[in-house]
Formats: structure tokens, sequence, C-alpha cells
């Protein structure tokens, strides 16, 4: 049990790194370089199965978004869900976080990579999720 | 004949509605049944029976059997996400061009009722943080990691092609839901057949900027069937029964080939190039030969950017092109006279099926008041995220 004082922390997804600098980490594979985010088997570019990890950089530029008006229940709306391509080339997906007006997004803008709690569990745990803040 | 050419006898779709007081097998039923019709053959004339369906559990094709006839036939229940009923038809095909069957039964078939939005999990309300699946998640990343709705996720893929093009903006993405609420008008089988002015379209409810509720295919119920039979067999009947027959000049199944970017947006164009090229390669002929296309709108930015994955306008070009009214059934390129998904409908395994029959009653001259003219040539597209991609090139006969 934790004391709610002292919450502690999970990443909503294995391959967000919680800690000072919070960042993303893929597995990279070692024959081709290509990126990925799920646990893997073997490379679907090039089919090889020696991966390494690979850190990406939390900058980007959002490539596509949409604007979420109907969502499952539960699911605070309006949203802007994006895809963004890391200035190191990776394509991400989450939402655009920190607009005054969801309307504010517009494709090709500057974004950073940003975390915040999106929800405590019964045993006070908190979970971190990732988004990407105009830069 | 291993080789042999395939052909469309029969076709058929019931309208697609919702019919609370039936059941799918209800739907596949009467389409296959008034399929047989059609093309004056039965069920004991078939040497394979393909049957689609999504959402219907294991064993449709079967449970069929024991409605319309059980042969002993081999029976092939398939699902490929929206491409289901495109392939029930190519595993049809196939077996006639393998040489195993001289005629084939495909039929698909969806009962979804008011579903509503497809994807995207409702947050559960899970008590404790526990990493699970291939991406260690401790909760449901629907609306936090971006959208997983199909709306939302082909809302990207249109404002995708937005920014790498000019002059694609919200109002051409309406403009294409506006062209197909007004061709199903005229399209007594469709779901719907009503006319928006482009205000209303733009102005109803945002389902995911920007595709609003106008912008976006209903749920809803309806089967469709053809029968396929081989051309060696179709030369031993009667002349008239040949003359309605249309050609299958090609049959392309295709699935999504590695992209960077796939991992986290479904790349619905790649395969669409692909199965393009592939079947314009097999039937010999050029988006140019083209009289009508219907293709996959399941939502209107998806419609536009298949204007350019089909070829049917220059590269880059598909604002343009809605702009110029070339899809518009008056237009150089007629697309989704029957309405398309938008408005015709899409009870998911059915769709596939029913873009080649809408194809077919034109090229037979017999669509009615939305008949295309002198239609010679067509071409079906349906496309499931995954991704599946279904696309059949039609010729009327000679």
């Amino acid at each position: 049990m934790t004391d709610a004082a002292s919450a502690t922390q999970v990443p909503i997804v294995g391959y967000l790194q919680l800690g000072d600098e919070p960042h993303l980490l893929a597995n990279e594979c070692a024959g081709c370089g290509a990126r990925y985010f799920d646990r893997r088997n073997a490379c679907a570019n090039c089919g090889g199965i020696d991966f390494g990890e690979a850190r990406v950089a939390d900058t980007a530029v959002l490539k596509a978004f949409s604007i979420v008006h109907n969502a499952a229940p539960g699911i605070p709306v309006p949203y802007v869900s994006a895809i963004v391509e890391t200035t190191d080339g990776t394509s991400v997906r989450s939402n655009v976080v920190g607009l005054a007006d969801p309307m504010d997004a517009e494709l090709g803008m500057s974004v950073a990579l940003t975390t915040y709690v999106c929800g405590t569990d019964d045993d006070g745990t908190e979970c971190v999720a990732f988004g990407y803040a105009p830069a | 004949m291993a080789g042999d050419s395939v052909w469309v006898l029969g076709t058929s779709m019931t309208r697609f509605a919702r019919y609370p007081e039936l059941d799918a097998l209800d739907l596949a039923s009467q389409a296959c049944l008034d399929a047989f019709a059609d093309g004056g053959v039965g069920i004991h004339d078939m040497d394979i029976l393909a049957a689609g369906s999504l959402f219907h559990p294991p064993g449709l094709g079967q449970r069929l059997q024991k409605q319309i006839g059980q042969t002993g036939i081999p029976v092939y229940n398939v699902t490929n996400a929206c491409a289901t009923g495109a392939t029930a038809v190519r595993v049809a095909y196939l077996a006639i061009k393998a040489g195993e069957a001289d005629m084939g039964l495909a039929v698909g078939v969806e009962q979804m009722g008011k579903m509503g939005l497809l994807a995207g999990g409702s947050r559960s309300e899970r008590k404790v943080y526990e990493p699970s699946g291939r991406y260690d998640a401790v909760t449901s990343i629907d609306g936090i990691l971006g959208t997983e709705t199909m709306p939302g996720v082909f809302a990207q893929a249109g404002m995708g092609y937005a920014y790498e093009n000019e002059g694609v903006r919200f109002e051409q993405f309406a403009k294409v839901a506006y062209k197909n609420h007004l061709h199903s008008t005229l399209n007594p089988l469709a779901q719907y057949q009503k006319e928006f002015s482009l205000e209303e379209i733009m102005g109803s409810p945002v389902q995911s900027y920007p595709n609003t509720t106008l912008m976006c295919c209903p749920t809803g119920d309806g089967a469709a069937a053809v029968v396929l039979v081989s051309g060696e067999r179709l030369q031993s009947m009667p002349t008239e029964v040949q003359r309605r027959a249309v050609k299958i000049s090609a049959s392309v199944l295709t699935s999504d080939p590695y992209v960077e970017s796939g991992q986290v947006q479904p790349d619905v164009n790649t395969l669409t190039r692909n199965a393009a090229a592939q079947a314009y390669e097999a039937a010999g002929v050029g988006p140019e030969d083209l009289d009508l296309v219907e293709l996959h709108d399941c939502f209107a930015t998806a419609e536009l950017i298949h204007y350019d994955n089909l070829g049917l306008c220059e590269r880059g070009g598909a604002g343009d092109f809605v702009d110029s009214g070339a899809p518009f059934r008056d237009g150089s390129m007629p697309v989704n006279v029957s309405g398309g998904l938008i408005s015709k409908g899409h009870p998911i395994g059915a769709t596939g099926v029913a873009n080649i029959y809408e194809v077919a009653t034109h090229l037979r001259g017999e669509a009615g008041d939305r008949q295309i003219e002198g239609a010679t040539v067509g071409l079906a597209h349906v496309i499931g995220l995954g991704s599946a991609c279904g696309v059949h090139i039609l010729e009327k006969a000679a």
C-alpha cells in the first residue's frame, strides 16, 4: 500500500520512461533501424530478430490531427488526437495538450513531449500519460 | 479450366436499412435467392460458397446452407475487416480460376442495428494499475494517447493528405458528402435518400473534425450476393444470359506493406495504390477508361484521398478534383453514384459485394434512374483497417 502523500507513479504504457527526463523509448531493429513501441517478435520491415533500445526525440511536428467530439463513455471530449513526427523521424500517436482552444491546432506546428497525471487507482498509484504541447 | 475467365452471372443486394425483425440469415438468404433468380441458376449449380461477415458468429456459411440448400459443397467463412465482402467474392473467383469450380456463390451480410461509434475502448473502471498487453498499458489508452475511433482515424488520414497537399480543407471534404447524399436520392436501395446542403453538412455535429455526422457512414443491416461463373461454362448458356453477364477483368487483394508511421496510424494509402496498380495491369485498362467507380467512402475524408490513391486525379490533386465536379454523376469520373457508404450505408460484410452489384448493374444498363449511360468499365474498391484492400474491375460483355 502507498500513502497518498508519497504516491507512486506508473507510466500509462511501457514505452514511456519516467524520471527526471521523461521520454519515449522504442525497440529499434538492429538490422534496419525501424522503431516500434510494442513487444516485438521480429521486424515488420526487414524480418530481423535483433533489437536494441532507442530514446525517441522529445520535439516533433504535427503531421495530422482530429478534434474528437464523440468518444466512448468516460472519455472527456473534445480532445485533439494527433500523429506527430519527432525530429529524429519517429511517428507517435497521442493527444495535443495545452491548447487554449482545440481549433488552435495547426498542421505543421512544432510540439514537444510533456507528461501529466491522468488518473489514480484504488491503491493511490498515479498513472502518468504523455502528450505533445505547442513548443 | 485453370486460367479461364470469370464472370458475374447473377447479383443482388437487399436495400440497406435497419431490419430489427430479421436476422443475418434472413438477409443473406434473400440476397442469395435473388442472385440465383437473377442468374437463372440455383443452389445445386454451385460448386463453392464463400460467406462473409465481420460480426456474425463463426459458421455463417453452413448456417446459411441450412436455409437455402445443403449440397455438401466446400464453404469458406470469410472475415477481413471492411474488405470482408470483396474477399468472399475473391475466394469464389479463385476457385473458378483454379479450375476447382465452374460456378460459385459469394455473399456478404451484416446486421449491425444501431451500433453507433465503432472502436475506441470504453474506459474500464480498473481499480489497480497493472501493465498488460503488448504495450504494457495500465489502462485504456483511447482518448489519452490519441484516438482509436473510426471517424477519428480516418479524419487523421485526410488531414495527413491535407498536410502534404495544397487546396484540401474542411470544405473539400464536405463536398464529398454533399455529392454522395445527392447521389443517394436516385437509389431506392440506399439506407438514406436525402439531399443535404453543403452548409447543413458542415454545420452538423462534429464527430471527429473534420468529419461531421453527415460526413460519416451509418451503421445498418443488409446483404449482397454474386453468382460467378467460368467463361467456358458461360459459353454453354443462352445468348441472353451471356449478354447480361459481366466480366471480372481484375480481382485484387492487398495488405498494408511496412511504412514507418504504420504502427501508430493505419496506412490506407499504399495498399490501395498497390491494389489499383495491379488491377489496372491485370485488366489492361487505366483510370481514364473507367465509366464509374464505387470506392470506400466510410468517411468523407477517406473518399477524397482515394481519388488520389486510385489514380482518378493527378497526384496531390484530390481537392481540385472534387472542386471541379468531376466525381459527380454528371462529371467526367462519376464516383459513388449509389450514394456511397455515407448514404447508401455500410453493413460491413455486405459492402464489398454490394459495390460489385452496383457496378455490374450499371454495366448491364439496369440501374434505373441512377444509370450512368453507356457504362462499359467500372471499378469497385473497399478497404478494411488493419489493413486489407480489395479492387475489382468489371467490364460489360462485348
